[in-house]
């Protein structure tokens, strides 16, 4: 079977709103040129697109199918969408590399999460029995798990303000992030309760955004860039989606999906933690050291798009490959207020 | 030149009930639920489980031995809500919480009332506060109260749930979902829906293929590029396709039979779909030459609403070849 590398990677600005459209054309055509042009692919070599989109995001039905406007989708062309962050797209995408069917794949994610409630919105991704007819909003649920980990003395809320502080920190030498800026941590924690225990540097922001990657066979990528990020594992799990069953403290599905892959030697770790606490589970599931880098770009704190951050995550990890900064990254994608479905990847320099 | 005009955009309210069956375990619960009641789930592991699930989350086991449980019990966790969202069970602040039961080893995510977060902690305990019209669905538990303290006032929850016939199983549960967004339309449709207002119709063409489409693209479908230069058409074009509507339905404006077609407007490369009125719809064919029918001008908005419809102009029809290639 075909080993699979990310060639290229490029990201929409994460902004707090855009006056574009739902369906994500405007955000989606400038950084298909982006691709294209790093890559020097052109639509007509790739083998198979795939998309992470939502249409509770969009608020209308079938909404991923005005973006495949954005890829000029004449003469037809292979195709698939995902209902989840991208980076699930990704896993389809790899799939299909790995039968054999196509030498290239271009997957990409938008969504427009500022033109609903997004953290109402976000209800509706729970069981639809007993949990999103009560409305519970995202961040009140997070609130939740954060709160077991403070009273069990997993964490306090100085060691969230300080996941919050360092993020803005590194997200200073990313572009598209959201935000970014020195804060003290004596400061944030003077900051009043958004949803106690949380308060708003610990909640990941409103975002608007869109992310592509472009993905290609081993002997195909070579061709393309000078160092491809081989993805060298990429697994994922879930949980019980019953909120009250499990130790929301830990996260099992992350540490099963990290436990089937080769995590010694990972340098740097993008995690898609959208809550301070959520790291420090994501961390401890994972295993990752001191010595692990984690989330050089700022992370989902500093700029959370929905159904593209996941994705961008991967791109951020794989980024550092193809920039020769790093030999060997981890990427993080999750779905669900408090982790319920989690995928991890592993790049590494083709050797 | 002036700055670009910023995109039209327009609340839209999305709202529908979702109907589910709920099969026998989630129905057992919401059954009890009605005679306000609280009934949990066995697991393999002997764990009760309330809500009660339909597969083991060890084993993934089907799961069927029920289980009474006190309708209280204590909080697990919590987090304190201080501007509560539409559709959630208060209106003024409160808690979301866990509670486990006496008598479940999980706990059910729902609603505190407890005034303030000082008035809450891990451990507390709780009692349900049951609606007071309990139809068979997990609002039947209205929120949780401190159980040691007396009943508070009622706020106004929205109604959760359609009613049932007294007596009847709960089969399925019904919840009513509303959304609200601010949708946008692209630059591109903005202009176009700008235009009508004026009663002007503009397309735009694609800078690639050169295609003229109406309404204007975010990107062409060809392409992938942005549509671009404008070109204003005329109200005048043929009819591609059409259907004669003979059914009735909900909503609709026109009695039956009326015919629904897709309109080529003279210079468009994509037909968009109208009414024909202002024939008998047994004479309406492919090819059949028309001009739109334009509301008085006083009705003229930025909607295609403002043409009420395409008549017939009487011009001998299109041969079909000329617009075979637009089917
Ligand atoms: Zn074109």
């Amino acid at each position: 079977m075909p080993d699979v590398a990310v060639v290229g990677f490029a990201q929409a600005p994460n902004v707090r709103s855009t006056p574009g459209t739902t369906n994500g054309v405007e955000m989606l055509v400038p950084i298909f040129a982006e691709v294209f042009e790093r890559t020097g692919l052109s639509k007509e070599d790739i083998g198979f697109w795939c998309s992470g989109s939502s249409d509770y995001l969009a608020g209308r039905a079938f909404s991923f199918i005005a973006a495949v406007d954005a890829i000029g989708a004449f003469p037809p062309i292979h195709e698939s969408h995902v209902e989840m962050d991208a980076a699930w797209a990704l896993y389809e995408a790899w799939l299909k590399i790995r039968m054999g069917e196509v030498e290239t794949a271009l997957v990409y994610g938008f969504g427009k999460s500022s033109a609903g409630q997004l953290r109402r919105v976000l209800a509706l991704q729970m069981d639809p029995y007993v949990v999103a007819p009560l409305w519970p909003d995202s961040v009140s649920v997070a609130g939740i798990q954060a709160r077991l980990g403070l009273e069990a003395g997993l964490w306090s809320e100085k060691d969230l303000a300080e996941v919050a502080a360092r993020s803005r920190a590194d997200a200073a030498s990313n572009p598209a992030a959201q935000f970014s800026g020195t804060a003290e941590v004596a400061d944030l924690l003077d900051a009043p309760y958004f949803a106690d225990p949380l308060r708003a540097h610990d909640i990941a922001p409103v975002t608007d955004g869109a992310a592509v990657l472009v993905l290609a066979s081993a002997e195909r990528a070579a061709d393309l860039v000078d160092s491809p990020a081989m993805i060298t594992g990429i697994e994922h799990r879930v949980d019980s989606p019953s909120l009250g069953v499990r130790d929301l403290t830990r996260s099992p599905s992350t540490a099963a999906a990290g436990r089937a892959l080769d995590l010694d030697g990972v340098e740097l770790a993008e995690l898609h933690a959208p809550f301070t606490h959520q790291e420090l589970i994501l961390r401890d599931a994972l295993g990752l050291g001191e010595q692990v880098r984690i989330n050089p770009s700022g992370g989902v704190l500093t700029g959370n798009p929905m159904f593209s951050a996941g994705l961008a995550r991967i791109g951020e990890a794989a980024s550092r490959i193809l920039d020769g900064s790093a030999r060997k990254t981890l990427a993080h994608a999750t779905s669900g207020p408090v982790l319920q479905q989690n995928l991890v990847a592993t790049l590494e320099v083709l050797s | 030149m002036s700055a670009p005009e910023l995109p039209l955009s327009a609340p839209l309210n999305v709202g529908f009930d979702y109907t589910r069956s709920v099969g026998p375990v989630l129905g057992r619960f919401v059954n009890a639920l009605r005679e306000r009641r609280v009934e949990g789930v066995r697991g393999s592991d002997g764990r009760v489980h309330v809500p009660p699930l339909e597969y083991d989350p060890v084993t993934a086991e089907a799961l069927s031995e029920f289980v009474p449980v006190a309708s209280e019990g204590e909080i697990v966790s919590w987090s304190w809500i201080a501007e509560p969202l539409d559709g959630q069970p208060l209106s003024r602040p409160f808690a979301w919480a866990l509670v486990k039961l006496d008598g479940a080893d999980t706990s059910i995510l729902h609603a505190v009332d407890a005034g303030s977060p000082s008035g809450i902690h891990t451990g507390q305990r709780v009692r349900i506060r049951w609606a007071e019209e309990t139809v068979g669905h997990i609002r039947d538990i209205a929120y949780f109260v401190p159980a040691d303290g007396s009943d508070t006032e009622p706020t106004e929850a929205p109604p959760p749930v359609a009613k049932r016939e007294d007596g009847a199983p709960v089969s399925v549960v019904i919840t009513p979902i509303h959304l609200k967004y601010e949708h946008s339309a692209s630059p591109e449709e903005s202009r176009y829906l700008r235009g009508l207002a004026e009663g002007k119709l503009i397309g735009q063409r694609c800078p690639s293929c050169e295609k003229v489409y109406i309404p204007p693209r975010g990107a062409c479908p060809t392409d992938g590029v942005p549509t671009t230069d404008e070109v204003e058409l005329p109200d005048t074009g043929i009819v591609t396709t059409f259907c004669i509507v003979n059914v009735p339905f909900l909503g609709q404006k026109i009695k039956p039979p009326y015919v629904a077609a897709y309109i080529l407007l003279d210079g468009a490369d994509i037909a968009f779909l109208h009414l024909v009125l202002g024939c008998d719809a047994a004479d309406v064919r492919m090819g059949m030459r028309v001009r739109a029918a334009w509301k008085p001008r006083d009705e003229w908005w930025t909607s295609l609403e403002n043409i009420g419809h395409f008549a017939p102009t009487g011009e001998p029809d299109a041969p079909y070849e000329s617009f075979a290639h637009h089917l």
